[in-house]
């Protein structure tokens, strides 16, 4: 393998931009890369003769004021429906399943001159925080420390364990409840989740439509800037997409956070939280004082209610947008038996085609919307979401710039271990995320150091609503100062 | 709150997923334990707040009631499992 996997986007960018790189070569090193591995299960449909093509393209536009992505080899969520390439957000009932249009964000993308190397391994319909519940088998994290199998986490598990192990220079993440920013904690990569309404949903397989959320998962902050820049934008196919314009975010990388005000909240500090994640925090909170920002105590008071109020919410929208899988008019049908009629279609088709987790979240989501249940369950969580949200208002209205938490309870844990744990033991891997979904936040997660055994753990960052600028600007300034360059050693 | 057999079969029923009747049990129990951890939301006052709708006050954009896509017949039914003369076709629905 080459070194030119490694490559950032930006020193990619500026490479080919003076004429001492091609992106036909960047793809062919990249390409490589994925085939040798196989191990990870990362990438699960290769698109190496389109890679090409728009290698190609890209070289041929070639020239100091081509676009930042023109000829930057990525990966794509298997959850983006692309062209012509099977989209199947890891399920079985979508087997078989290629869109006859493009999501918007990839069209953005490759309008801007992407590359696309292939599909990405993800958790079924994003339903997951493990990458344990894909019809493509579980996506392996690169960073090893014995001889068991870690997860990269999920559910954009492919994307963070390709960006990581270097096949790709980004990816597409998406994240409805911590799956952008949770997995590349997990595997110490940079991921953004933007303000809601930031990046078009048009074409993005809908798993909860009030809280997905698309963004990228790079190698660093300048990189998410970059990407970002290419995937925001007012989407008329998309009527919450927001018609307001998009800053230049990699031009607001300044590093300057003088003056800035940071939020500590008390209620993220659980009981039980394991004394390194403690310390990464402090870390954190003191690279941000020294670098000039104003830290303050905070209290964001229902922060415990987030998980409970997710549980509803999630799998009740995810019932609703789930009903279209019928068998009748893509992907899986069952084959019936004689005498068999429609019902009888619509129920062997979902049992075959979707798997536990999906099955148990669409069945949650019906009874949570059942007459009767409605305003017990329903509504009493979307009131609890105003209340999580109005917590986040008064915190900005105090004049807070942004929030800094752990991203993630733990690091990364071992594949198959959580097997035999009750489902409400992996869902509290999203306790640090998922508020800022509920809220229509911006989040990032960047890497700030290493836990004993030698894996990488994660700090967050929220910031107001379409601040994503200024978020990435503080994030920035914490990249810098943790100085986080470790790299798994490769072992695949 | 505990869920029994009989609510879980007609859960599946609504979802419309089919479950053998040995798995009922199980699946009774993991939505037991899952409804008991979303019944923390009780401890929450929500006196006079209202159910959000969305997440940012954002007024939906209107447009012309105009034609802007279609005639593409052929595209819709590519991914069909069963598409038979220009339609999905589907077991019989009406005696």
């Amino acid at each position: 393998m080459s070194d030119l996997t490694k490559l950032t986007i930006a020193a990619a960018r500026d490479a080919m931009r003076k004429g001492e790189l091609t992106s036909a070569d960047l793809t062919e090193a990249c390409l490589g890369a994925i085939d040798e591995a196989g191990a990870l299960n990362a990438f699960v449909h290769k698109t190496p003769e389109i890679a090409r093509e728009q290698a190609k393209a890209a070289d041929a536009r070639r020239g100091a004021d081509a676009p930042s992505l023109n000829g930057i080899p990525l990966g794509i969520k298997d959850l983006f429906c692309t062209k012509g390439v099977p989209s199947q957000a890891a399920s079985n009932i979508l087997e078989g399943f290629k869109p006859e249009y493009e999501s918007t964000v990839t069209t953005q993308l490759f309008a801007g001159g992407a590359v696309m190397l292939g599909k990405l391994n993800m958790d079924e319909f994003a339903m997951g925080s493990s990458n344990e519940t894909s019809c493509y088998g579980d996506v392996v994290n690169p960073w090893k420390i014995d001889d068991r199998n870690l997860t990269p986490g999920g559910s954009s598990g492919g994307s963070a364990s390709a960006v990581a192990a270097d096949l790709c220079l980004g990816a597409t993440g998406t994240d409805t409840g911590g799956s952008i920013r949770q997995p590349a904690a997990f595997v110490g990569i940079t991921g953004i989740k933007p303000t809601y309404g930031r990046c078009s949903r048009w074409g993005i397989v809908a798993f909860a439509s009030s809280l997905d959320q698309a963004g990228p998962m790079t190698k660093d902050v300048r990189d998410a800037a970059i990407m970002l820049q290419a995937m925001a934008g007012h989407d008329p196919k998309d009527s919450t997409s927001a018609d307001i314009p998009v800053p230049d975010f990699e031009a607001a990388l300044t590093g300057d956070i003088r003056g800035k005000t940071i939020g500590i909240p008390k209620e993220y500090r659980m009981d039980g939280m394991p004394a390194e994640i403690e310390k990464l925090w402090a870390d954190g909170t003191a690279m941000l004082r020294d670098a000039g920002a104003k830290i303050v105590d905070i209290s964001l008071p229902h922060t415990k209610y987030a998980l409970p109020a997710y549980y509803v919410i999630a799998p009740a929208e995810a019932s609703s947008n789930l009903a279209r899988y019928d068998g009748v008019r893509f992907g899986h049908r069952a084959k019936l038996a004689h005498g068999d009629g429609i019902t009888e279609m619509y129920e062997k088709t979902r049992a075959e085609g979707f798997g536990h987790e999906v099955q148990r979240r669409v069945m949650i989501g019906t009874y949570v919307l059942s007459a009767g249940f409605y305003d017990a369950y329903y509504n009493r969580a979307r009131r609890v979401r105003a209340l999580i949200k109005r917590d986040f208002d008064q915190v900005f209205e105090a004049g807070v710039d942004a929030i800094l938490t752990p991203a993630t309870p733990s690091s990364a844990f071992g594949l198959g271990e959580m097997a035999e744990a009750d489902p409400i033991q992996m869902y509290l891997n999203d306790v640090f995320t998922v508020t800022v979904n509920l809220a229509g936040l911006p989040g990032i997660a960047v890497p700030t150091g290493l836990d004993a055994k030698g894996l990488p753990m994660g700090l967050q960052l929220i910031g107001r609503p379409w601040e994503e600028a200024d978020l990435l600007n503080v994030a920035y300034s914490l990249e810098r100062a943790a100085g986080f360059v470790a790299k798994p050693a490769r072992w695949w | 709150m505990s869920i029994d057999v009989d609510t879980a079969r007609r859960v599946a029923k609504l979802a419309r997923i089919k479950v053998e009747d040995e798995a009922l049990p199980a699946l009774a129990a993991e939505f037991s334990s899952i409804l008991g951890f979303i019944e923390q939301l009780n401890e929450v006052d929500v006196e006079g707040v209202e159910p959000m709708t969305s997440v940012t006050p954002m007024r939906l954009k209107r447009r012309d009631d105009v034609v802007t896509d279609g005639n593409q017949q052929a595209a819709v039914l590519k991914n069909a499992p069963d598409a038979r003369e220009g339609f999905f076709a589907v077991p019989k629905v009406v005696e």
